[in-house]
C-alpha cells in the first residue's frame, strides 16, 4: 500500500516538475507575450496541480489535504485572472504600438469628437 | 552533500544573483520585478532556517506590499525616466557612493563573521518563560509580551509613515480621497476576482491572526492579507477609497496603538510595570490588542498603498 502511494507521489511530482520546466523553457523561448502566457499557465495549472496530487498521499490528515487543494485552487484563480489581464494589455499595446496605457488608468476626460488637433 | 544542503546552496546562489541583478538593472520596472522575486525567494530562505513567522512577514511585506509600492513608484516615474537616465552623476560621486556602499557591506560582514561563539541569545530565556502567557508560539510571546514595547513603537512608526504619505497631498485635496479613481469593466475579469476572492481572503487573514497564538502567523501578516483584499476591491472599482478626513477611518487608524497603550498603562497602574499582563489573563488581553491591531494594520497598509489624497472628498 505504502509502495503504491510512493509510486503515485514520485510519478505525479515528477510530472509536475516536468511541466514547470517546460513552462519555464516556453517563457524564455516563445516569441510573444500571448504564447509566453500560454506556457506559464501550463506550469501553474498542470505543474502545481500534479505536485499537489503527488503530495496528497503524504498529507497527515484530511484537513491538510484540503488545504493543499485550496492552495491549488487559489493559484488557479489568481493565475487565470492575472494572465487574462496581462493578455489584454499585450493585445491593446499590439493594436496601438508605442502607447503603453495602464488598464486601470482613468479614461481621458476631454473628448475630441470633432477634427483631431494636429 | 545531502539533497537539502544542495537545495540550500542553489537557493542562496539564486538570491545573491537576483540581488546583484536588481542593483545592476537599468530599467526601473525590471529592477522592481527583480526585487519582488528576491523577496519571495528570501521568504523560502527563512523557511529553510525554520523561521516560518519571519518568512510569512517577508513574503507579505517584501514580496507583496513593498513590491506593489515600488511598482506604483515605477509607474509614476515612467514619464521622466528617460530624462533622469540622461543625467548621469559625475565619476567622483559614483566612486564615493561605491566606496561608501562597500564600507557598509564590509562592516555588516565583519559584524556577522566576528560574532562570538556561541552567539549570545535570549532564546533559552524566552523558552523558559513561555508558560507565563499560555501562548504556544514563542514568536508571539516575544512580540506581544517580552518585547511588547517594540511592537507598540513599530505600530506608531507605521502611522507616522502614513502621515508622511498624506503630507504629500496638494492643499486643495487635503482630506480628500487618496490616489486616482480606478476604472475597470464591472463585468470584467478583475471585477470578478474582486467579488470572488475577498470572502476567502478575509477568512484567511483572520485565520492567520487567530492561529498566531500557537502557530506561525500574526497581526501583521493577517493585516496584510486584509489590506490586499481591500485594495483589490478598490482597484476593480467596486469600492472607492474613503476620504482621509472621515472620522471612522481616523478611529480605525489609531485603534491598535490606543488599545495597546490602554493595556500598557493599566499594567503600570494595576500591576506595577508598563505593559505588564496580570498572571492568568495574559492571553485574552493579548488577543484584544492583536484584534485591534489587525484592523489598524489593514487600514494603514491599504491607505499607504492608495497614496496621498489626490481628489476632493465628493465623488
Amino acid at each position: 500500500m505504502s509502495v503504491a502511494l510512493d509510486i503515485v507521489t514520485i510519478t505525479a511530482v515528477s510530472a509536475g516538475a516536468f511541466f514547470f520546466l517546460a513552462g519555464t523553457v516556453g517563457l524564455l523561448r516563445f516569441p510573444d507575450a500571448l504564447t509566453r502566457l500560454h506556457a506559464l499557465t501550463k506550469a501553474d495549472n498542470l505543474g502545481l496541480g500534479l505536485v499537489v496530487l503527488g503530495l496528497l498521499p503524504r498529507a497527515d490528515s484530511l484537513r491538510d489535504g484540503l488545504k493543499l487543494i485550496c492552495i491549488w485552487l487559489l493559484v488557479l484563480l489568481a493565475g487565470a485572472t492575472v494572465s487574462q489581464l496581462i493578455a489584454r494589455v499585450a493585445l491593446a499595446s499590439e493594436a496601438a504600438p508605442g502607447t503603453r496605457q495602464r488598464p486601470d488608468s482613468p479614461a481621458p476626460t476631454a473628448r475630441h469628437d470633432g477634427p483631431q488637433p494636429p | 552533500m545531502t539533497t537539502a544542503s544542495a537545495l540550500e546552496m542553489v537557493l542562496a546562489a539564486v538570491v545573491l544573483g537576483l540581488a546583484v541583478w536588481t542593483i545592476a538593472a537599468r530599467d526601473t520596472f525590471a529592477a522592481v520585478a527583480g526585487f519582488i522575486a528576491y523577496g519571495l525567494l528570501l521568504a523560502l530562505v527563512w523557511v529553510r532556517l525554520a523561521a516560518v513567522d519571519v518568512a510569512l512577514t517577508e513574503a507579505a511585506i517584501s514580496g507583496g506590499l513593498g513590491g506593489v509600492l515600488l511598482l506604483g513608484a515605477a509607474a509614476r516615474l515612467r514619464s521622466s525616466e528617460t530624462l533622469a537616465s540622461a543625467e548621469r552623476p559625475g565619476g567622483v560621486l559614483r566612486l564615493e557612493v561605491a566606496l561608501l556602499s562597500a564600507a557598509v557591506a564590509a562592516a555588516i560582514a565583519a559584524a556577522v563573521l566576528f560574532l562570538p561563539d556561541p552567539v549570545p541569545t535570549l532564546a533559552p530565556a524566552a523558552a523558559a518563560n513561555a508558560g507565563a502567557t499560555s501562548l504556544g508560539n514563542p514568536v508571539t510571546n516575544v512580540l506581544m509580551a517580552f518585547r511588547a514595547m517594540d511592537t507598540l513603537l513599530e505600530k506608531v512608526v507605521l502611522l507616522l509613515a502614513l502621515v508622511g504619505v498624506w503630507s504629500l497631498a496638494p492643499d486643495r485635496f487635503w482630506g480628500g480621497r487618496p490616489g486616482l479613481l480606478h476604472y475597470a469593466d464591472p463585468q470584467g475579469v478583475l471585477a470578478f476576482l474582486a467579488r470572488l476572492l475577498p470572502p476567502v481572503g478575509i477568512v484567511f487573514g483572520i485565520y492567520i491572526l487567530w492561529v498566531s497564538a500557537d502557530h506561525p502567523g500574526g497581526a501583521f501578516q493577517g493585516g496584510t492579507v486584509l489590506a490586499a483584499m481591500w485594495l483589490l476591491a478598490m482597484m476593480a472599482g467596486l469600492a472607492d477609497a474613503p476620504p482621509v478626513s472621515r472620522r471612522w477611518l481616523r478611529l480605525l487608524l489609531i485603534a491598535g496603538p490606543v488599545v495597546f497603550l490602554i493595556v500598557g498603562l493599566a499594567g503600570l497602574w494595576l500591576w506595577d510595570a508598563f505593559l505588564a499582563y496580570p498572571a492568568g489573563h495574559a492571553k485574552p488581553l493579548i488577543l484584544a490588542i492583536e484584534f485591534a491591531m489587525v484592523l489598524t494594520i489593514a487600514v494603514t497598509l491599504g491607505l499607504l498603498l492608495a497614496g496621498a489624497p489626490e481628489r476632493s472628498a465628493e465623488p
